[in-house]
């Protein structure tokens, strides 16, 4: 099967760039009825259900309300940049999703199209460079709106969001270390060609990947830059309308981004069990694995493999999506100092020694001469769960893992207790 | 077309550093400069220099101008619009130094035609062998490790002294 080329090149361009945004905002626009939902259910309400069914017209109605209300400009603001923020926030949050492959190779009359935007050779470090000038907008947000509480917020996400692109980066060091290459597509590729997907391998770094991203989209239990309680709402404090409604999408489009970036890293992106669907251009051909005498095996794209594969990167996606809610709606909020304490004194060395194991392991593997496959991934398994293991032994003090029965009763048991039988001895 | 694109970064780029100087506010100057970083990362881009335009974003547009705003929205408050433009004397001196590197660029970098097209040659050889990271990462670790270990050192000099300084006051 050739690639798509001349002038279908750039009809599918322009399908799956429209496509593909118009499915993200959808996503958002769901994802803020499902956090409201979600919510009502974890507390035993009901939530909007009025308008449609089941409430699912809800978020048209929102965004016809946050077009239709007034827009407030504080008289002590600095016009320009209190305009400009929201503008600046919006972008990150949703051009990231160019370089996430979402399904296999669709196959057409014209040739065979890559479901992904732009696969650009620096990959994973696009996503990183543009994460990382969003925190630009939550900033300029708090400081132009001229408000204490917004500029407080502003500052904490400009400090918290710095802080932990430093453990998000080591944490994917090893990711890249077991991938040998940036490309997100390539990510997919050695998942699907390691026989699993690198959950388990890498499972410290999927732990710490998914701590840092929480903290990186300021959600809870890092919401520290808008925390309601202390600072209103923090930097969208002054904002209404729709550049407030801006605010919320790029929230909620960082979710959705980095939701799909977990699934993407650590459990195989579109990838489905079964090496049925692998697909990867190596030397001009679509190929599904190589075989044992070192030959390719061509793939033979189809149309409902795409489909199934890409119900499986929704299903996957969907599943981060409702953890960030579900996670939002049982812990409470850190204080502001032991987020930063997590950041520097917890994730920083962790990250900094797992970097240091999984190196280690990979050149030891290298070494012996164990073929890339099933039985590579085991071993690192194998390792990565002692790292885990310890890592959350030492966090929790092992009131989990021991459970916390072993250790509280020693505080408190009855039997401790000077009995009058036996003072009476 | 990668012509156009490139006139096009590069009067952004120049219109941001032109930006940055003459911004009344000092928030206005950083951000006109993190401008001008894109454009030269999207310049890079043209170049077929993918890694390099990538760090420039993440470590200068995403890591030290972000400081910067930091210690602009925190020290500055309330003097946003105050001049600074010093006296003749100054204006001078730098439009001599600007005046110097401008000749220093004309003569030594400009038509050196045979260097760039070997050179996109080998960066093209380097990335078909070990990739866009891979091309910078050998030799960055193997034919260059001790400079580049030496600015590492550098590096952490620098950050022991900005602890010690800063711890001064405390104790």
């Amino acid at each position: 099967m050739e690639p798509i080329s001349g002038i279908w090149a750039y009809v599918a361009m322009t399908l799956k760039v429209t496509g593909i945004f118009t499915l993200v905002m959808i996503v958002v626009a769901y994802a803020t009825l499902a956090e409201r939902r979600v919510s009502a259910w974890i507390q035993d309400r009901r939530g909007p259900n009025r308008v449609g069914p089941f409430g699912l017209l809800q978020p048209i109605a929102d965004g016809i309300k946050n077009i239709l209300k007034e827009e407030t400009l504080p008289a002590t603001a600095s016009r320009v940049f209190f305009v400009l923020a929201p503008m600046i926030v919006l972008v990150p949050s949703l051009v990231t999703f160019a370089v996430i492959p979402i399904a296999a190779p669709l196959p057409t009359p014209a040739g065979v199209v890559d479901m992904i935007i732009a696969d650009v050779p620096i990959g994973i470090l696009y996503v990183l460079a543009l994460s990382s000038l969003a925190v630009y907008g939550v900033v300029l947000g708090g400081w132009a709106s001229n408000n204490k509480y917004a500029f407080l917020g502003g500052l904490r996400a400009s400090a918290q969001m710095v802080s932990y692109e430093v453990a998000l980066g080591l944490s994917l060091i090893a990711v890249l270390m077991l991938a040998g290459n940036v490309t997100l597509t390539d990510i997919v590729w050695q998942q699907q060609q390691l026989g699993m997907w690198f959950a388990f391998p890498l499972s410290l770094a999927f732990i710490l990947f998914v701590i840092s991203a929480f903290a990186e989209t300021n959600r809870l239990p890092f919401d520290m830059p808008e925390a309601e309680s202390e600072l209103i709402t923090g930097y969208h404090t002054e904002y209404s309308a729709m550049k407030f409604s801006a605010f919320m999408i790029s929230e909620f489009g960082h979710m959705v981004t980095a939701s799909a970036l977990m699934a993407t890293l650590f459990l195989g992106g579109w990838d489905l069990p079964g090496s049925w669907d692998n697909a990867y251009w190596h030397e001009g051909q679509l190929i599904s694995g190589f075989a044992d005498d070192g030959s390719v095996i061509l793939a033979n794209p189809a149309l409902w493999k795409t489909a199934a594969t890409f119900a499986g990167f929704a299903a996957k996606t969907g599943f981060f999506l409702v953890l960030y809610i579900w996670i939002r709606w049982t812990l409470p909020r850190f204080r502001y100092d032991q987020v930063m304490a997590l950041g520097w004194k917890v994730m920083l060395p962790t990250a900094l020694a797992y970097v240091m194991v999984i190196a280690g392991a990979i050149l030891f593997l290298d070494e012996v001469g164990l073929d890339w496959g099933f039985s590579y991934g085991l071993v690192l398994t194998g390792v990565s769960g002692l790292a885990t293991f310890g890592f959350m032994f030492f966090l929790d003090r092992g009131k989990t893992i021991s459970g916390a029965a072993v250790k509280e009763p020693q505080k408190s048991r009855v039997d401790r207790v000077p009995q009058p039988a036996a003072l009476g001895e | 077309m990668v012509t156009i694109l490139f006139y096009l970064f590069a009067a952004v780029a120049i219109g941001g550093a032109i930006g940055v100087v003459l911004a009344k506010s000092p928030v206005g100057s950083l951000l006109f400069m993190v401008t001008t970083l894109g454009a030269i990362a999207a310049t890079f881009v043209l170049l077929e220099a993918h890694f390099l335009a990538a760090i420039q974003v993440i470590v200068y547009a995403g890591a030290i101008m972000v400081l910067f705003m930091f210690v602009i929205m925190l020290l500055n408050l309330g003097h946003d619009y105050e001049g600074d433009f010093r006296g003749g004397l100054y204006a001078i001196i730098s439009f001599v130094v600007v005046g110097a590197i401008a000749g220093v660029i004309k003569n030594d970098l400009v038509g050196t035609q045979q260097l760039e097209a070997t050179g996109a040659e080998s960066i093209a050889a380097a990335v078909e062998e070990s990739g866009v990271v891979g091309a910078i990462a050998h030799p960055l670790y193997t034919t260059y490790v001790v400079p580049f270990e030496i600015t590492g050192i550098l590096l952490l000099v620098a950050i022991v002294g900005a602890v010690a300084l800063a711890k001064r006051n405390v104790t």
